[in-house]
């Protein structure tokens, strides 16, 4: 009896009959059910990644030519301030939250999250944040200072541009801060009795890495877009240097969120690889406790590496030497993932679908980002290419070789518990082979483009950068289209697609324990652990899991030695849902 | 005869160690070395470079190769051996990225410090001083009168304030507006950034070419000759420092060649100090947003030889007397040229050799 088997013998959905059927307004309401609110964030920030997208196509197509001849500078501007804002904001970071609300709950056999209305709250700032910044370009006065809204540019730019700029980022601010208390307090509280920390899924570490970055790092960006937003309409000078104010300190507050912002955009992608990984190669992931702590890792500098953005804004010597080391010394726990996954795969039997390519994907070009980040750490090479086409490589490797690639990872891989049905694997695969060769079209050129010389954000260069950015504007181009395979497929999958069953990979992690789709309260009686959350490939024989004992004492893998306690106290759930 | 698994890694760890060291050093991606400094990154970069190459193909090469060798062949339905771990592994691949990235720190520090990021110079001037919280306006007038000893007056904004009143430089600073904004009160706090080499820390640079950045030009002003221009000129060999400041917004002064940037921050004072090697015309880029037109937003540079720099002075001084002569002709006072620059003379230290020339 394989492990998958006795997983499965011991949590076996009582519920058959078309579960979790839910009407189609559900998901145009205020629901508190997380599945509903999982499938909204992820439906409503891929809608947003579409919008980014096309603006990150038109500001391509500006840079094919060296002249300023597609769109006004102005709206240049505004085009690649709004990408950038719509990207992270919009995308990456509510898709996190996304996969986290949908799963959360499933892998730590509860019901539901902790605080279900806190959640729907949350994900209902988001649509009228989006919909705020894009009608700023309606209005036509769209912010254009860029993401990082540097004053005193920010303030002598348009001011309803930035005024809504700042608004709808402190709302997204707010939500992602609403998530994180849920997903920490969910985390804490509600895992089934028997599944201590080290019993969690790798997901679940990130993501209580990820929450604990946000709770402690957003306020501060809070902070930073309030004085500004004073500076902007009431005229006071926190950062007006007219007045006294000074410039630097707003990079201080902003970086000491938007550094961490990318560990918070990183962090659970993370956690999906290392669940994607064992799943496919049929192997236990390699090192558990390394790879869960340095999440935990990764949290914890995140926090102190801030100034690295700031190598040139006039910080003192030596403080960019603590910032250099600090940087530096994040690549190793990040390092010990990548070679973990690497090792996970060593031997194993992989699987070579969709949800494991776009892994793979994600593993072989975050390295590339990860490696130039560690050159950015140095400072004197830094000074170079702070703010130059070589700093835009290394973001979108880590950003779009990284967390989108873990998105599609993701999607492909859970697609069959959040639709019940499997998706088409030849377009999944098309899909792959056109992301990789549009990304690397894309990015790999701005890396000589940065180092020769090319600074960003800028709608006119010269001449000699044409043909590089004509490469790459083609490579966006052929990234537009690989989107189009995905949408069609996930869409005919979702309503026709081959019924997928309850565990179509063999999973052992407990969203695979219920239906699929998973019913309306995930587990209709508490499930217990029979195995650990990755022991594949050791044989149990049947006497090893007593599975009439109301309380098992299962014996397994390394983590199974359990006795599953149902109590009431702790398994408790959240009665006033709708 | 079967090869030993442990001779095929060491072969292939030869042959990755070898194209990483020859990748490393041949990768043309920088653009030409034109400062001494740039020669000293263009090492770490191409250090950086050989461990990446390494790193890369590893993990690439583990990945592509898993991807073939141990890909599930079909009807294969069994699990893949237990390892679920490997202590030795797991800290040999942690200490090894922890030495590579703390080798790439000591060289950096090391290559930070021969550029000058250590100049106690530099450090002595970072904190704020009390200019930049007096009143405005009353702050030039402190630095001017009662320098407290150890704070170096604001040079750039005394130099400006010159050039603002000097005739001859009416034409190049277009009406009133530049080289500085007037009312900054904070500036003279120096951010520090780029100052002297170890070997030239605390002393000043000989030369000094004040920059202002403002949307969308840069201005140059070199406090010695009085000349201002749109157009840097700087000699081989000479150390020259860079004093920048902002008008507007936050611009960055940006040579590629030199791989040296310093953001032009207003309200503060910023420098940078290198050393020109390679004689050729280079571009000053803007590389800090600063509005729509940021992209437009460069100057010429020019690394020449001494005697071409000494000439290009002439010129400059030259065009300005006729300037002068013209100004001073509707000068009421009517200055004669040598009067007018007396002052200059005195105050800037003004090579005699340049003044004779100037002379003739």
């Amino acid at each position: 009896m394989t492990q998958a088997q006795v997983q499965e013998t011991a949590n076996a959905p009582a519920l058959d009959d078309e579960p979790g059927i839910r009407k189609w307004q559900d998901y145009f309401s205020f629901n508190t059910d997380h599945k509903v609110i999982g499938i909204q964030y992820l439906v409503t920030t891929f809608i947003f990644y579409c919008i980014g997208g096309v603006m990150a196509d038109l500001v391509r197509t500006e840079l094919r030519t060296p002249e300023v001849d597609f769109v006004t500078p102005e709206v240049y501007n505004s085009l690649f301030t709004l990408h950038a804002t719509i990207m992270i904001f919009l995308w990456i970071v509510p898709a996190g939250a996304g996969f986290a609300n949908f799963l959360i709950p499933l892998m730590i056999g509860a019901k539901d999250m902790a605080f279900p209305r806190l959640n729907a709250v949350a994900f209902w700032m988001i649509p009228p944040a989006g919909l705020l910044l894009i009608a700023s370009l309606v209005v036509g006065d769209a912010p254009d200072a860029g993401w990082t809204s540097y004053p005193p540019l920010s303030l002598v730019t348009g001011q309803v541009g930035e005024g809504i700029w700042i608004m709808s980022v402190l709302l997204l601010g707010t939500s992602s801060i609403l998530g994180a208390i849920n997903f920490l307090v969910t985390l804490l509280k509600m895992r089934i009795p028997g599944m201590g920390v080290h019993q969690m899924p790798l997901f679940c570490w990130a993501m209580f890495a990820t929450s604990a970055l946000t709770l402690v790092s957003t306020p501060v960006l809070a902070a930073g877009l309030i004085l500004l937003a004073f500076d902007l309409i009431a005229g006071t000078t926190f950062f007006n240097p007219t007045g006294g104010g000074d410039p630097v300190v707003y990079q201080h507050m902003f970086w000491f969120y938007s550094h961490p912002a990318v560990y918070i955009m990183i962090l659970p992608f993370f956690g999906a690889i290392s669940e994607i990984i064992p799943v496919h190669s049929r192997k236990p992931i390699f090192g558990y406790k390394a790879i869960a702590y340095s999440s935990l890792a990764i949290s914890f500098l995140g926090l102190i590496v801030w100034a690295h953005h700031m190598f040139t804004s006039g910080i003192p010597g030596w403080l960019r030497m603590f910032f250099m080391i600090t940087t530096m010394i994040i690549a190793v726990p990040t390092g010990i993932k990548i070679f973990s996954w690497l090792g996970t795969m060593w031997g194993g039997k992989i699987q070579l679908n969709s949800a494991m390519l776009f892994a793979m994907g994600f593993v072989g070009t975050f390295v590339i980002g990860g490696i130039s980040g560690v050159m950015l750490a140095a400072v004197p090479f830094d000074i170079h290419v702070h703010d130059t086409y070589f700093v835009v490589a290394h973001l979108h490797y880590v950003l779009f070789g990284g967390s989108v690639l873990g998105i599609y990872a993701a999607i492909y891989h859970w697609f069959p518990k959040i639709t019940g049905r499997m998706v088409n694997e030849f377009w999944g695969k098309v899909h792959f082979a056109l992301t990789i060769v549009g990304l690397n079209m894309t990015f790999l050129p701005m890396h000589k483009l940065g180092l020769m010389g090319m600074n960003r954000r800028i709608a006119q260069y010269d001449p000699k950068f044409t043909f590089l950015n004509e490469i790459c504007t083609y490579g966006a181009y052929i990234l537009a289209v690989s989107t189009f395979p995905f949408i069609i497929n996930a869409i005919w999958s979702w309503l026709y697609g081959e019924k997928a069953g309850n565990n179509p990979w063999r999973a052992l992690t407990l969203e695979w324990m219920t239906t699929s789709p998973p019913a309306i309260e995930n587990f209709d009686r508490t499930p217990v652990l029979a195995t650990g959350p990755y022991d594949y490939g050791l044989e149990k024989a049947d006497e090893g899991v007593p599975l009439s004992d109301p309380n098992p004492i299962l014996s397994g893998g390394p983590n199974s030695v359990l006795r599953a306690e149902p109590d009431p106290a702790v398994a408790a759930n959240p009665e006033d849902r709708k | 005869m079967k090869i030993p698994s442990s001779i095929w890694t060491l072969l292939i760890g030869i042959v990755l160690t070898l194209v990483s060291l020859w990748y490393g050093q041949n990768h043309g991606l920088l653009p030409t070395a034109a400062t001494d400094e740039a020669v000293l990154v263009d090492g770490l970069f191409n250090a950086m470079m050989i461990v990446s190459t390494g790193i890369f193909l590893l993990v690439e090469g583990i990945l592509i190769y898993s991807a073939f060798k141990y890909r599930r062949r079909a009807g294969d339905n069994e699990d893949g051996p237990p390892v679920e771990g490997n202590v030795p592994l797991e800290i040999l691949w942690t200490a090894i990225p922890a030495i590579i990235v703390i080798g790439i720190s000591v060289y950096s520090f090391d290559v930070y410090n021969e550029i000058g990021g250590f100049d106690p110079h530099a450090i002595h001037e970072a904190p704020m001083n009390q200019e930049s919280m007096a009143m405005p306006g009353s702050a030039m007038a402190a630095t001017l009168s009662d320098t407290p000893p150890g704070t170096e007056p604001n040079l750039n904004q005394e130099k400006s304030d010159e050039a603002m009143e000097d005739p001859a430089t009416a034409e190049v600073r277009n009406a009133d507006q530049i080289p500085q904004l007037r009312n900054a009160p904070g500036v003279g706090s120096v951010a520090p950034t780029i100052g002297g080499t170890p070997d030239k820390a605390g002393k000043p640079a000989e030369l000094q070419v004040n920059v202002t950045g403002l949307q969308y030009a840069w201005i140059f002003t070199y406090p010695e000759t009085g000349i201002t221009t749109g157009e840097m000129h700087v000699p081989i060999g000479r150390e020259v420092q860079i004093n920048m400041t902002a008008n507007d917004v936050i611009h960055a002064f940006w040579v590629p060649e030199f791989r040296l940037k310093q953001d032009a921050i207003p309200g503060r004072q910023s420098e940078i100090r290198f050393t020109p090697k390679t004689a050729g015309d280079y571009t000053l880029i803007c590389a800090e947003l600063c509005g729509p037109y940021h992209g437009a937003m460069r100057a010429p540079i020019v690394v020449e030889p001494e005697e071409a720099f000494d000439k290009w002075v002439q010129e400059q001084l030259v065009a300005s007397k006729e300037t002068l002569n013209q100004a001073v002709a509707v000068n009421p006072a009517n200055l004669s040229p040598n009067e007018f620059l007396a002052p200059y003379i005195k105050d800037m230290g003004i090579k005699p050799e340049i003044l004779h020339q100037v002379h003739h």
